[in-house]
């Protein structure tokens, strides 16, 4: 999957070395395939299996939300089932839930793959908007509607989100003749991304220093401008529509565009040379969700302390995050239910967010008056309110609906604005070779 | 193990099977046990293996080929349609099949061929009274004994695009562009096959290694007094006393190259890992079975495309075999 599985945080995990053993797991899985009674009782308590990947944080040092929990409820005992890598934690927790047996009895999915999880896979999970002190008021709305089944059915409930803002390089841009101030920069492209890219972005281009990108990546550019439509890839009737959305058409224009002009350095988010680009200070700005600061910090470097600021994007769109689910086979399902609403709740995600070094941005919106979030800055990033910028913005995220291949789309359409940077070829044909690619990944 | 010490052929000649019919009969049986003995006990040996092997070779491999002919996601594995060659014919027109396909065999060359070439080379070195020599085999496994995680790591940083990488860095010093090597449909397999030929290649060395002291010395003494140099001593005694395992390295090698996964899995890393690149311009077969069973959760196709890969196995053992015979009888 594409990094979204890199939910959170300063989560640009060591997937590679977790990944060669991915097979083993696999087959791992498969084998354990009837160990749910795990979950067994013994003495009164119950005990809670919670699966997730990366870092979630609950169990992090600072917030040890899951001996709290404990600890209000003593007849529950939770054991945390963590995989440190998202796609062999999908590999086995598909395989379990395609069993009928051997699943937590909560798994965490990251967004990207809620598009399955709401769709093929959305019987194997119990319903949550019944469970009390449930109310999708409390949740930015892209955050409920894309754990919502079509049939209604609250699959997930949502823990994290990824609002956007645009993350930029003050050196970068004063050496370009452009103003620093967050609300100079934002002024510069209003609420307009074809502002973004093709007024500021050639004015930086034409005075950038050599070696400069206004962009970090075509595909996260891409990816933001899709993410800020009202509709995307599917209608809200479950039905394709990535080749006619004309939303979807004016994205790829606007890559090509920035791809043309040369605001991309044309290689691909995540790798070890998109790394050092922040090292280097190579990129101007970055369209980054509240996770991604965790990578400009640690990327950059101590030396670039202070360099980074951040701004409003032209339109508000979100990049990963994560949901918490219930599989109906569990034996313990209303005790689940009741931990998976907890944990949700607002004082336990500003809990997670103020964690040094978790700050999974709160997807429960009840969360953002909290001055523990509305307060929050980002010292590294020249000490931007990130708490404001990211709560303003998530509120505006349009909630658009979700289809069964959205990840897949999601990760061809990318790879097809790689073909215009790295391939050179023409915004028609990576198009069309995109097509046909996702045609191939979506049937069968 | 009785019958076969008490029910030996030792009859008197001439004690026919007389009137004690029970004893010709228990005779016979006793001959009956023995003959079962010595033809079946060996079977019962070995069959502790073939139950293993069909319990975890033969039934997978047949249950793919069953899914194979399915339409069936890897989340519902319980909800299959029957869909007959469907996802074969499917293949037929699926370009990432066919780049995947092409980019076995190119990256399975690139790496195979320079790496036994080398292997060879540097076994007949080895082969040599040398100082250090136990030193010198020991690091050559070195790589072999490293996980692939950690040597497709270390290739990613070797083979940025930018100016930090280090191959970048040398080409920078013979006055040569820097390359992008991921992003190239060349480079990027040149780049893949040198994480297998580091991995592989003293493997290989060891067992030509092996091979060569089997190789009797009084050949070698035969060519000297004939006047050969070092070459030709390895051109015409070496070479050909090593056929059979060349020709083993040959096959396992194109074996292993059909299994291509780890490597251009973790040198794409996390981004491009599961594509083989935007353009699949170092993606696999194995890699494109991995991506379609747990990416786009097409559990028919990905058994479909991993049966092709056996259906060149089954080929390249074919192949093997004729190869062998007839160097038998050339020999």
């Amino acid at each position: 999957m594409r990094p979204s599985p890199l939910r959170s945080g300063s989560r640009r995990r060591p997937r590679v070395l977790a990944a060669a053993s991915a097979a083993v797991l696999l087959a791992a899985g498969l084998l354990t395939g009837c160990g749910s009674s795990d979950t067994a009782s013994s003495g009164g308590t119950v005990t809670l299996k919670v699966g997730d990947f990366g870092t979630f944080g609950y169990n992090a040092k600072g917030a040890n939300l899951f001996a709290a929990y404990m600890k209000l409820h003593p007849d529950i005992k939770i054991v945390e089932d963590n995989n440190a890598n998202e796609q062999n934690y999908w590999n086995a927790t598909q395989a379990h839930l395609a069993a009928g047996s051997g699943a937590d009895d909560i798994q965490a999915f990251d967004v990207s793959r809620m598009g399955q999880v709401t769709t093929t896979l959305a019987s194997r999970f119990t319903d949550l908007s019944k469970v009390p002190g449930v109310a999708k008021a409390d949740w930015a709305p892209v955050k409920w509607s894309q754990g919502t089944a079509r049939s209604g059915a609250v699959v997930g409930l949502g823990t994290d989100l990824g609002p956007e803002a645009v993350c930029y390089n003050t050196k970068l841009f004063k050496a370009a003749g452009l103003p620093t101030s967050p609300a100079a920069v934002a002024k510069l492209w209003g609420g307009s991304w074809d502002t973004f890219v093709n007024t500021v972005g050639t004015a930086y281009q034409q005075h950038a220093p050599h070696g400069t990108y206004f962009l970090d990546s075509g595909e996260g550019l891409f990816n933001s401008v899709v993410g800020s439509g009202a509709t995307q890839y599917y209608d809200a009737s479950g039905k394709a529509v990535y080749a006619s959305n004309p939303s979807v058409k004016a994205a790829w224009k606007l890559a090509s565009q920035a791809v043309a002009a040369g605001e991309t350095p044309g290689i691909a988010q995540f790798s070890t040379q998109w790394a050092s680009g922040f090292a280097n200070n190579s990129f101007a700005t970055t369209i980054c969700p509240a996770w991604q600061m965790a990578n400009i910090v640690n990327d950059s470097g101590k030396k670039n302390a202070g360099v980074w600021n951040v701004a409003t994007a032209p339109q508000a769109s979100d990049w990963g995050g994560s949901y918490l689910t219930v599989p109906a086979q569990g034996h313990h399902v209303k005790q689940a239910q009741a931990l998976v609403q907890w944990l949700t709740r607002a004082q336990q995600e500003i809990t997670v967010f103020s964690t040094p070094d978790v700050g999974n941005f709160p997807s429960n919106v009840t969360a953002y008056a909290d001055p523990r979030v509305s307060g929050a800055k980002n010292a590294f990033l020249s000490g931007a309110p990130i708490g404001k910028i990211f709560s303003a913005a998530a509120r505006r995220i349009p909630a658009a609906p979700i289809g069964q291949y959205d990840g897949v789309i999601r990760n061809d359409m990318g790879n097809g604005v790689l073909l215009m940077e790295q391939k050179h070829e023409s915004a028609s044909a990576a198009w069309k070779a995109t097509l046909q690619q996702i045609t191939t990944d979506t049937t069968g | 193990m009785t019958a076969s010490t008490t029910a030996s052929p030792t009859r008197p000649p001439g004690a026919a099977p007389g009137p004690d019919g029970a004893e010709a009969r228990r005779r016979a049986r006793r001959g009956r046990l023995y003959r079962l003995d010595v033809k079946g006990s060996p079977y019962l040996f070995i069959l502790p293996f073939f139950l293993l092997f069909a319990a975890f070779g033969i039934f997978p491999l047949l249950y793919t080929g069953w899914m194979s002919l399915h339409s069936v996601s890897t989340l519902t594995p319980d909800q299959s349609t029957w869909t007959g060659l469907g996802n074969y014919t499917m293949l037929g027109h699926d370009p990432v099949f066919w780049k995947s396909l092409r980019n076995t065999v190119t990256i399975g060359l690139l790496s195979s061929v320079p790496q036994l070439a080398i292997a060879l080379g540097l076994a007949h070195l080895l082969n040599y009274r040398l100082r250090g020599r136990l030193f010198f085999r020991v690091a050559l496994l070195a790589p072999y004994a490293t996980s692939v995680a950690a040597a497709a790591l270390i290739f990613q940083f070797i083979f940025q695009q930018n100016n930090a990488g280090f191959a970048n860095w040398v080409l920078h010093l013979v006055g040569v562009h820097p390359v992008g090597w991921e992003a190239g449909t060349w480079s990027s397999q040149l780049a893949v096959a040198t994480i297998v030929m580091w991995r592989w290649t003293g493997y290989n060395t060891l067992i030509y290694l092996a091979a060569m002291q089997a190789v009797p010395g009084e050949l070698y003494e035969a060519a000297a007094l004939d006047g050969t140099n070092r070459w030709q001593q390895f051109r015409y005694v070496t070479v050909p006393a090593l056929r059979p395992t060349i020709v083993f390295t040959v096959v396992v090698s194109a074996i292993g190259s059909l299994q291509l996964f780890g490597e251009p899995y973790l040198f794409g890393g996390s981004g491009q890992g599961i594509n083989g690149g935007p353009d699949n311009q170092y993606s696999t077969l194995a890699l494109y079975v991995y991506r379609l069973a747990f990416n786009s959760e097409h559990l028919g196709r990905a058994a479909a495309v991993a049966w092709v890969i056996f259906l060149i196995a089954v080929v390249v053992g074919a192949v093997n075999a004729v190869v062998v015979r007839r160097l038998r009888k050339s020999a």
